[in-house]
């Protein structure tokens, strides 16, 4: 007994120290979150279900406010929602304006408006049912879930940690996009500044003049700040590069370039069903793999560190295996049960959820706790 | 550290060259200033030190540049980066990253430095430059002096041996440019980092200088310690001017050099004092703004300010960076955002208007307004499109422009794109542009960024000579020499109010933070000009 209580507490103790330090606040990495996001958008596209639509919405949004930070992208949120909203009543509306008469159980009729010879097949109003509205609800709702799921992974992960996270090969482009994604709010700000000037001159800013005078000034503006920014990065070490002997550069030029053009062959084989086998899946493979090497060749031509790069551990781990598993148990349910993930319109009846579905829902809602909570506000922001 | 020898640098086979023949050597571990006209070359014999000239700007470098004993011909500027750290004059364009402690690490991520000793380095400068509680801030957001001290920090965690700055604190208010210089004679003194500055205005630096780079503009350099350098040229800072009036050897380079010199001519001066403000004959009021009040998201930039312009007056508005100056000008003049108060402009008529309820183009018949960067009120291809053009917008008669034009800077090119003018002609040409429409009211915000002394003595006059013909006008500026030579009363603003409102005098010699070099030297007498104290001296040799 003495034994078991001297063997236990250490245990417990370093199980104890292991979780506080899982639970030190700290930013997950990017791609966990998207992998959880998409696991939940390949969940939703698998299911009608307005039941478990819902509930994946709900636990979306769950996730979302347990664990998203301070900074400006996590609002966008709410915008996702609401744009999800819009295409809900979207589907709904097309469905009553261009809905065929299908359903028994007419809710309203709408006088019909009649449309020409050639237009036959197509309805404008008329009789609206309530299978049809259901029906367009319920596909309106499957694509909404998506959207929200996405937009929740937008949310939780900072969009520009996801490019740094790209390989040392795709480093250039991914510097070009943040460059572009910063250009673009300066951008706005000297048409608004130029277009205010403009005013002081009397202009009404309207019109082909007042295009080309807010146009001209804005492009010789940001023009000035390219070529400050090059500058800028040039003397700050930006492509600063290993010395390559040029054999090894050549080899890697036709690696990658060869390897593309074997991806693009082999895709074509493997759609065109008349062509030679070898053309299909084995080019394919090989040209992917020749495009990986080459780009691995170039990422080690490329010389520099990386200032606290998000490390995938293990909470990590679970947060995405969260979102596969969600989406492996739906995939499953379908299987097991299509009715009632699929709840057929006609005739009406009450959808049911099935305890797979459940079970995928409770997956998916579990890096509310398990993922580290987000950094605090900083003070001066408090 | 940094060697030129015989460096001459050409952008085209037949222009003049910027530099010619230049040899010099910047010793380890000095301040060593650049100065000279706008145009003389400054920009070009910075960027020379890292390779920027010719590797980035193109042109022709002949003889040789080298940097802690790396040649720039062999060494584009991104091997240099290392050695040499280069801060632009405009923050905001050079930034890369967006957060602030992304872009100390971004150069050090470039020169892939171990992630240990970069993670050390950051919290280091973040320190070192005072802008710790920065650290997650998204780099828009700052202020402009933030600004400045992050994109040093950025080149500092790479531990350059050379440090060139061109004109940090050129769109600064007083305060954020001494945090900025502060930090710069700091890593000087404590980390021996060589550093390379080009300012137009020398009355804040020159007393930190080890040496003058100076521009005469004919390509040649002059290379020597500040004081010596100088006494040969032609228009200095006031306490230099104060110093040649005064004849003292050497000449003084700070208010306390100064101060401990001039107790005889305080004894000269005491029995005169400077002329009294001659007032308007009978003040009439041009403009006169009740309660205006300007509001964005989340802040009130104007506060229910009360604004009444005399005739014939030059007002200057002082106040830090965004206290509200550019927003109470604006909605004066109608075109900017203005969420309450009321706005009477006397038209040379006699009418009584609100711009603010006038189509644009009678809007700027009452009131006409330079905005902070005048390149954005031009956008044709030449200085005589934009004239004809103004004279038809104005229904002025053809030919009014440019003559407003040759009176402000005679001689303008007229075939000239207004992108290569310099910062003084371009905006000579804007304000001639706005006077087309022969307003009442003139409203510059900031104009003289970027002007140097001579530049800036040609602005004084002119807008002088718009007030002695009649117009109001006031002038938003940071530059407390200016306002000591230009304006007949000092508005001070703070968070969107009117804190002090006065005569120049009033106002300039009521706190230290306003008051112009002269006064400090001569106080508690209230000089403010060299122009005063000559003018005095010269009475007073007269009688005798």
């Amino acid at each position: 007994m003495t034994d078991a209580a001297v063997g236990s507490s250490p245990t417990v103790d370093r199980w104890s120290a292991r979780w506080s330090a899982w639970r030190l606040p700290r930013g997950l990495h990017p791609g966990a979150w998207w992998l959880w996001a998409l696991g939940l958008a390949t969940a939703a596209s698998h299911t009608t279900n307005p039941l478990g639509l819902t509930l994946l919405v709900a636990v979306t949004a769950l996730v979302v406010i347990q664990r998203r930070g301070h900074a400006p992208w996590a609002l966008a949120f709410r915008m996702y929602v609401w744009l999800g909203v819009v295409i809900v009543a979207m589907r709904v509306v097309f469905r009553i304006v261009l809905g065929g008469g299908q359903g028994e159980h007419v809710l309203v009729r709408l006088p019909e408006i009649p449309l020409p010879e050639w237009a036959a097949g197509i309805r404008l109003f008329g009789p609206v049912a309530a299978e049809q509205v259901l029906g367009g609800f319920y596909d309106g709702l499957r694509l909404a879930t998506m959207l929200i799921c996405l937009g929740a992974a937008n949310a939780l992960a900072n969009p520009k940690r996801l490019l740094k996270a790209v390989p040392g090969a795709l480093y250039a482009v991914g510097t070009a996009v943040v460059v572009a994604l910063s250009v673009a709010p300066q951008l706005v700000e000297s048409v608004l500044r130029v277009r205010r000037a403009r005013r002081l001159r009397g202009a009404s800013g309207r019109g082909m003049r007042a295009f080309r005078g807010v146009a001209l000034p804005v492009l010789a503006d940001a023009l000035d700040r390219s070529l400050a920014l090059a500058a800028a990065m040039d003397s700050r070490g930006y492509g600063r590069t290993a010395a390559v002997p040029a054999g090894q550069r050549t080899v890697t030029g036709t690696l990658v370039l060869g390897g593309l053009l074997g991806v693009c062959a082999g895709t074509y084989g493997l759609l065109d069903t008349t062509g030679p086998g070898y053309l299909g899946l084995p080019l394919l493979l090989a040209g992917l793999a020749a495009a990986v090497g080459g780009m691995l060749l170039a990422g080690r031509r490329v010389r520099r560190s990386r200032y606290r790069p998000d490390r995938w551990q293990l909470a990590e781990l679970l947060v995405a295996g969260c979102g596969i598993a969600a989406a492996g148990l739906m995939v499953l349910a379908g299987t097991v049960d299509p009715e009632r993930l699929y709840p057929p319109v006609s005739p009406l009846t009450w959808p049911e959820l099935t305890p797979l579905l459940l079970l995928a829902v409770a997956v998916a809602a579990v890096p509310a706790w398990l993922a580290p909570p987000p950094t605090p506000i900083p003070k001066d922001r408090a | 550290m940094i060697t030129f020898d015989r460096v001459t640098v050409r952008y085209t086979e037949d222009g003049p060259p910027p530099l010619r023949d230049v040899t010099l050597t910047v010793e380890e571990g000095e301040l060593c200033l650049v100065a000279g006209r706008t145009g003389a070359g400054k920009s070009t014999l910075l960027r020379a030190i890292n390779g920027l000239v010719p590797h980035f700007t193109g042109g022709t470098l002949h003889g040789s540049v080298t940097v802690d004993g790396r040649a720039t011909r062999r060494h584009p500027p991104r091997d240099l980066a290392d050695v040499v750290g280069v801060v632009g004059q405009d923050p905001l364009a050079g930034f890369v990253t967006d957060t602030v402690e992304e872009e100390l690490a971004y150069g050090m991520e470039q020169l892939s430095l171990p992630p240990a000793m970069m993670r050390k380095r950051v919290e280091e400068t973040l320190d070192l430059l005072g802008i710790a509680e920065l650290r997650d801030r998204p780099l828009r957001t700052l202020s402009g002096g933030q600004q400045q001290r992050v994109a040093i920090g950025a080149v500092l965690t790479s531990h350059p041996r050379v440090l060139v700055l061109d004109e940090p604190t050129s769109a600064l208010d007083p305060t954020a440019a001494e945090d900025v210089l502060a930090a710069v004679t700091r890593l000087v003194h404590d980390l021996g980092v060589t550093v390379v500055l080009a300012e137009h205005r020398l009355e804040r630096v020159m007393q930190y200088a080890d040496r003058l780079l100076y521009l005469p503009g004919d390509g040649r350099v002059v290379n020597g310690p500040p004081a010596t350098v100088l006494a040969g040229v032609e228009l200095a800072p006031p306490l230099v001017e104060l110093g040649r009036l005064a004849g003292w050897d050497p000449l003084p380079l700070s208010v306390r050099d100064a101060r401990r010199r001039a107790a005889q001519l305080r004894g000269r001066l005491a029995d005169a004092a400077p002329p009294a403000p001659t007032p308007a004959p009978e003040p009439t009021t041009a403009l006169s703004a009740r309660k205006i009040v300007v509001r964005y998201p989340g802040t009130v930039a104007v506060a229910g300010v009360d604004l009444d312009l005399q005739v014939g007056q030059v007002v200057a508005l002082m106040g830090r960076n965004g206290s509200g100056k550019s927003s109470l000008l604006w909605a004066v003049q109608g075109s900017g955002p203005r969420q309450g108060g009321a706005v009477r402009v006397t038209g040379s008529t006699g009418a009584v208007v609100d711009p603010e309820s006038l189509p644009a183009h009678q809007a700027r018949r009452q009131v006409g307004l330079v905005p902070q960067t005048p390149g954005d009120l031009l956008y044709l291809e030449t200085v005589d499109g934009e004239c004809h053009q103004a004279d038809q917008e104005t229904e002025a008669a053809a030919g009014t422009c440019r003559a407003l034009l040759d009176q402000l800077t005679p001689g303008l090119p007229g075939d000239r794109h207004p992108r290569d003018l310099s910062e003084g002609q371009r905006l000579a040409l804007a304000l001639a542009v706005q006077l087309t429409a022969a307003p009442p009211v003139v409203l510059l915000d900031e104009p003289t960024r970027g002007l140097d002394y001579l530049a800036k003595q040609q602005f004084v006059s002119l807008v002088r000579g718009l007030a002695a013909a009649g117009r109001s006008v006031v002038v938003a500026t940071h530059d407390v020499e200016l306002v000591a030579a230009l304006a007949d009363r000092v508005i001070v603003m703070a968070d969107g109010e009117i804190v002090a409102d006065g005569s120049t005098a009033e106002v300039m010699l009521a706190s230290p933070a306003f008051a112009p070099q002269v006064a400090k030297v001569l106080a508690p007498a209230p000089w403010l000009t060299v122009g005063q104290v000559a003018a005095a001296l010269v009475a007073e040799r007269e009688p005798a």
